[in-house]
């Protein structure tokens, strides 16, 4: 699920302090209910939907990752039996260092693409709105569809990819199709979907940024890169680390583009942890093995956000 | 003729900018170029190494193909029945939900709703899918619409809390003066101002839940596919007919590259209005 840049970048989103303290929340209560019971009546019907939709899941997946589950038998317990298989599987293994290759391409090519993109978007030229709806629409579109049209375009024969490299003078490559480069192939995808969010993200940083400090590098006659450099990029550093928090629990959790264009191959070499745990869960009906995989899975994206989080108010405070 | 020193730096200036933009345009409008043609260029055109770019004539057989084939009208009422509903769901809950947390400066409530945004898919499918099966709901839209909630409810939350913090609570406290309980001030006050939040709200909804492909390939059979299903079935058995395959996946993501252009400033602002407060 893409989108909302505004989740993680929101002071509300854990750490920020709230500017209006109790005194000022006391100064505005008005007659009746203290304030915030007044509103209950308006949260709880959501606070009852997420509930229902996000915790009964949860402690539905906890169950079942305690229980062998073949299709066809009643489930039986088996304790801890799931994770043990989880840890003590090669292929488990391989889908971590197969996600963590395949984000650390698609959260550094985003966000160096993205941050350039803001500072040209951040200058004022003709039909820059229209222009501006056209860069956003890879991160709109139907990932499905897409992924269709990249497959048609990395076929090593017929593909426009390898024809738009010989004119170049590259020799035609097998992209998605060999071990070796199907995960920067799948990346690139991922590219292209994703640097509209970090550089919307970052020209949010952009639009913010105050005046006084690019007046004085005018009057000291910086260059263009050293502005950049010495003023603009230190002042939006903060907007690219949420840029990259976000990036980076989207890139750990992708599925449709890898799932459509290669299924995790060839053989398992594009197969990330996602991959995996569709495969276990609905190919092989391993439903116990799959939960146990979706906990140790959540925990890892978890404690990767925890972390970037963490970083993001070192870059706060220094 | 006399030019200037300045008037040179400046051209070249822009000119520089012109090239800036236009490399980072051109990835986006050369992907959708040729998908357009792709969709179309005969079987014959797009078998030719090396590509034809430009159609001899430009064909629309391929869309019409997909458009008269089985079930694309079914499909279609679908993926529109699961995102409409969705949708409408989120906002009925979610408006509210947006106004009560804003209002109550509700952190932790915001906080908690931002998990959804951070579990993976998939961990809601696998219980869903048991659940559904055991209700015996698989082949009725009913659980794509739920687990489509997933998506579309806390976009509406997070947008309304945004939308509503800006919402100056001097006329709600004029009201409340007047007698207005907290339901009349939301009522009558706040919402009617809420408009520009909730199509921002309803579009991002909408869009997300028309895109998402991993909750139908699970939860749909042959009569409650989704397009973006449809599609992704499609390919399975006709791998090898590139023109029609193009013309479905461009059907299925039009709508949502209109909505794009149309309203790329509000789905901007929608997108970035926590971007601009955080940091």
């Amino acid at each position: 699920m893409p989108g909302t840049g505004r989740a993680i970048a929101s002071p509300r989103a854990g750490f920020g302090a709230h500017p209006a303290g109790p005194a000022a929340t006391a100064a505005r209560r008005g007659p009746g209910l203290p304030r915030r019971t007044r509103y209950w009546f308006f949260i709880l019907p959501t606070l009852l939907a997420i509930l229902a939709i996000i915790l009964f899941p949860w402690v539905f997946t906890v169950w079942m990752s305690l229980h062998e589950w073949a299709p066809g038998s009643p489930p039986a317990y088996v304790g801890g039996r799931n994770f043990m298989e989880l840890f003590t599987s090669r292929r488990f293994y391989q889908s971590i260092g197969t996600t963590i290759y395949f984000t650390l391409l698609s959260v550094v090519l985003p966000l160096a693409f993205g941050v350039f993109a803001a500072v040209v978007f951040h200058r004022r030229f003709p039909l820059r709105g229209l222009l501006r709806g056209i860069f956003i629409l890879p991160m709109m579109a139907t990932p499905v569809a897409l992924a269709l049209v990249w497959t048609m375009m990395f076929h090593p024969q017929l593909g426009v990819l390898n024809y738009l490299l010989s004119l170049v003078g590259i020799p035609p490559q097998l992209w998605v199709f060999a071990p070796a480069t199907v995960v920067p192939s799948l990346a690139m995808v991922e590219t292209w979907h994703w640097t509209p969010l970090v550089a919307l993200i970052v020209l949010g940083g952009l639009a913010a940024l105050p005046v006084e400090p690019y007046e004085a590098a005018l009057t000291d006659g910086a260059t263009r890169w050293q502005t950049f450099r010495y003023i603009t990029l230190p002042l939006v550093l903060p907007f690219i680390v949420v840029a990259a928090i976000i990036r980076t629990i989207d890139a750990m959790k992708t599925f449709e583009t890898i799932f459509v264009i290669t299924q995790g191959g060839p053989g398992v070499s594009s197969e990330t942890v996602s991959i995996h745990l569709y495969l276990q869960a609905f190919s092989f009906h391993n439903i116990g093995y799959a939960s146990a995989l979706v906990i140790v899975f959540f925990a890892l994206i978890v404690a990767l956000s925890l972390f970037l989080l963490f970083l993001r108010q070192k870059v706060k405070w220094s | 003729m006399v030019v200037r020193p300045g008037a040179i730096r400046r051209l070249v200036d822009d000119m520089g900018l012109a090239l800036a933009v236009v490399v980072v345009v051109s990835p986006a409008i050369l992907v959708f170029l040729w998908m357009l043609s792709l969709s179309m260029k005969t079987e014959l055109e797009n078998s030719a190494f090396p590509p034809v770019f430009v159609p001899a004539q430009f064909s629309l057989e391929n869309f019409a193909a997909v458009i008269k084939g089985a079930n694309f009208g079914k499909y279609l009422w679908n993926s529109l029945v699961v995102s409409g509903a969705s949708t409408l769901a989120a906002l009925i809950l979610g408006v509210p939900a947006g106004y009560g947390i804003a209002r109550a400066r509700a952190n932790g409530l915001a906080a908690f709703i931002l998990v959804s945004r951070v579990t993976p898919g998939m961990s809601y499918l696998i219980p869903m899918f048991i659940l559904f099966r055991y209700l015996d709901l698989i082949g009725t839209l009913a659980p794509m619409i739920i687990i489509h909630m997933v998506i579309t409810l806390p976009i509406v939350v997070w947008v309304m809390i945004g939308f509503f913090e800006t919402l100056p609570v001097d006329l709600e406290e004029a009201a409340t003066i007047d007698g207005c309980n907290t339901w009349q001030n939301f009522w009558h006050i706040a919402l009617p101002l809420s408009r520009p939040g909730i199509t921002v709200a309803t579009i991002l909804g909408f869009i997300f839940s028309w895109n998402n492909f991993v909750f139908g390939i699970v939860l749909t059979n042959r009569e409650t596919r989704t397009l973006p299903v449809a599609v992704y079935n499609s390919m399975s058995f006709e791998q090898i007919s590139w023109g029609p395959l193009a013309a479905s996946a461009l059907i299925v993501t039009l709508p949502v590259l209109v909505l794009t252009i149309v309203a790329q400033k509000e789905i901007v602002h929608g997108l970035t209005a926590g971007g601009l407060k955080g940091g």
